[in-house]
């Protein structure tokens, strides 16, 4: 839109370059848009004429039966998970959220992100048992009935895989939706019981520093958490969006640590041994270390810092035209809350500070939204975002220069070059409204 | 507040504040340590809960040919894909540089993790003395321990990787 200065010019003010507008623009401004119709301003906002309207078929008779249990409408049958490894072969298996495809903070249940490193276990909750013990004063098992017994919470929390985002570790961008780049992290509300409240039913010996986590899934999957974080804000958490967790998602019952890497919040879990030493488990001891560069090898890399990516508009979608549009994404911190994003249209010459939507929760999703008015020429968008820590997403630069990149482009996103990126996330968008992922 | 409320709070505290602090729903049941032993597997860096048995590189290699090469690779290199090799690599100074058992810190993690997780189709179905010959034989194909060292108890934990103390750790605090 043209920036104008007269008196009856709609209040939308430019804050950065390439159209992006203030994020306070559009909202609850029914009244002014009909004052900026009036003095004939508001012809560039109208689009073109619309058809006559009639009745379509499904105006004119009874739908079909109300469901037990509601399913999508078929014309959303492509919003789905994608797949590593849909013929089942013996390895792991990820299934990606479709970000560009959903909107708000929650991610539907159906669509979290899993990764089970062994298949999806089938697990009676019947026959399932938690069992706490090694430094404790009394060893017992509990029963998914038992902990529905017990004082529960529910929270917002995100869970992301440490190997999210991991093809852009890569030199040259490599070519994926946002579904393809970060779809291994997701949120939802989490109900359970906290583990400190189990640590106190257990009684825990002053000598515990750790304690094992460890799944009932074939590979009895394990993992190290210091005692410090169970006694903080670490859950067995039982229900996910007010529903029994899905079994891609840890049924009947998982550990959730908010903020810590995803494969510590061990799924299907069955043990907690208390401990005076890390166990050194193969995941925490291998697959869950990282390589940093000039050999420096780190481990016990907890927490998913600060990350935000725009995931409308992003590839996967195409601009239709110039005029409006709304620019929104998700922005999270294993630290705490997000307390700001800036998004930029020109790739990161001018930023503009986007809205945040409320309620802001510690380490869970925060929808973020910038009007942005497009004038059909290329353009590079990218978000940045900041915890209430205080930290920021690094830039690409200042990312590369402490951990490094691939040497030859990365081509698969199944490849995991490293873990832990959170760089910034540029779409390129060219005159025809195209995107691809590029590196600004 | 009031003189009364006060009193009325002391009285209230001294009749159940140490039983409510003490009290727990109770819930669960208790077990001895002596009923977990079927799942508290868990070996730890410093060989806390090694079991009794041993086994030598040249056993393991019989065993492994049997039940690991067919997705890990002969002699642990050449493995499936999807499946990094365990054999080769040396140096981590590529950041995607594959993480062989040269990679780990301590030789508890492999004889753990092929305890727990191996063969993938038939896990916790090899003995304790088939678990220390694979761990020997991997350890010697990553020319950690020499082709006739035996593994055992006592001296799987003892064997210096080539890693140990080498790993940072960014946020010590939250030990």
């Amino acid at each position: 839109m043209r920036k104008q200065r007269g008196g009856a010019s709609p209040p939308f003010e430019q804050v950065a370059g390439n159209g992006l507008l203030d994020r306070r623009a559009l909202l609850g401004r029914g009244v002014l848009f009909a004052g900026a119709a009036a003095t004939g301003a508001g012809a560039s906002l109208a689009s073109a004429a619309a058809e006559p309207l009639k009745d379509d078929p499904w105006s004119l008779a009874m739908g079909s039966v109300v469901p037990p249990r509601q399913e999508p409408s078929r014309f959303e049958k492509h919003v789905v998970r994608t797949l590593s490894n849909p013929n089942h072969e013996l390895r792991n298996s990820h299934g990606r959220t479709p970000h560009h495809l959903i909107n708000g903070t929650i991610t539907p249940s159906a669509l979290h992100f899993s990764i089970c490193h062994s298949g999806v276990p089938d697990i009676d909750p019947e026959k399932h048992r938690l069992l706490i013990h090694g430094l404790v004063k009394q060893p017992k098992t509990f029963t998914l009935a038992d902990l529905d017994r017990y004082p529960k919470v529910t929270r917002m929390a995100f869970v992301e895989c440490a190997g999210n985002s991991a093809p852009m570790f890569s030199n040259e961008a490599f070519q994926g939706t946002c579904q393809a780049l970060h779809g291994l992290a997701s949120n939802s509300e989490w109900t359970g019981v906290l583990v400190s409240t189990l640590f106190d039913e257990v009684g825990l010996d002053p000598k515990a520093k750790w304690f094992l986590a460890e799944g009932a899934d074939s590979l009895a999957l394990h993992r190290s958490v210091p005692v410090k974080k169970g006694l903080d804000d670490a859950m067995i958490a039982i229900y996910q969006n007010g529903e029994r967790l899905m079994p891609g998602n840890g049924y009947p019952m998982r550990l959730l640590l908010p903020g810590y890497q995803g494969n510590m919040n061990v799924k299907y879990v069955r043990r907690l041994k208390l401990l005076d030493q890390p166990a050194m488990s193969f995941y925490e001891a291998k697959t869950y270390s990282q390589i940093f560069p000039g050999e420096k090898l780190v481990k016990f890399n907890f927490v998913m810092q600060v990350k935000s990516f725009i995931t409308h508009p992003s590839v996967g979608h195409s601009l239709t035209g110039a005029g409006y549009y709304e620019i929104s994404g998700v922005a999270y911190s294993g630290n705490g809350r997000i307390s700001r994003v800036m998004v930029s249209a020109d790739g990161g010459k001018s930023w503009g500070q986007a809205a945040l939507q409320g309620p802001t929760y510690p380490q869970a999703f925060t929808r973020f939204t910038m009007p942005w008015r497009w004038d059909g020429q290329p353009v590079t968008l990218m978000s940045r975002a900041w915890d209430e820590s205080g930290l920021g997403q690094p830039l690409r630069a200042e990312f590369v220069a402490n951990r490094g990149q691939t040497e030859k482009p990365v081509t698969s996103p199944l490849a995991f070059p490293n873990q832990h990126y959170n760089s910034i996330t540029a779409w390129g968008i060219d005159s025809k409204g195209e995107i691809k992922h590029v590196y600004a | 507040m009031s003189t009364r409320s006060l009193l009325i709070s002391v009285a209230l505290t001294l009749a159940f504040g140490s039983a409510a602090l003490a009290e727990t729903p109770g819930l669960g049941k208790t077990i001895s340590e002596a009923e977990t032993k079927a799942w508290d597997i868990a070996v730890l860096p410093d060989g806390t809960n090694m079991p009794p048995g041993s086994g030598t590189p040249t056993q393991g290699a019989a065993v492994y040919s049997q039940k690991c090469a067919m997705c890990h690779g002969e002699k642990g290199v050449n493995p499936r894909p999807g499946y990094s090799p365990m054999v080769g690599i040396k140096k981590f100074d590529k950041i995607d540089a594959p993480k062989t058992v040269t990679y780990y810190e301590f030789a508890t993690t492999l004889f753990d993790v092929i305890r727990r997780s191996m063969p993938y189709q038939m896990p916790r179905t090899l003995t304790d003395d088939e678990v220390y010959a694979l761990s020997a034989y991997i350890l010697s194909l990553n020319q950690i321990i020499g082709e006739n060292d035996m593994m055992n108890a006592e001296t799987l934990p003892k064997v210096k990787m080539p890693n140990a103390g080498k790993f940072t750790i960014p946020y010590p605090d939250r030990i």
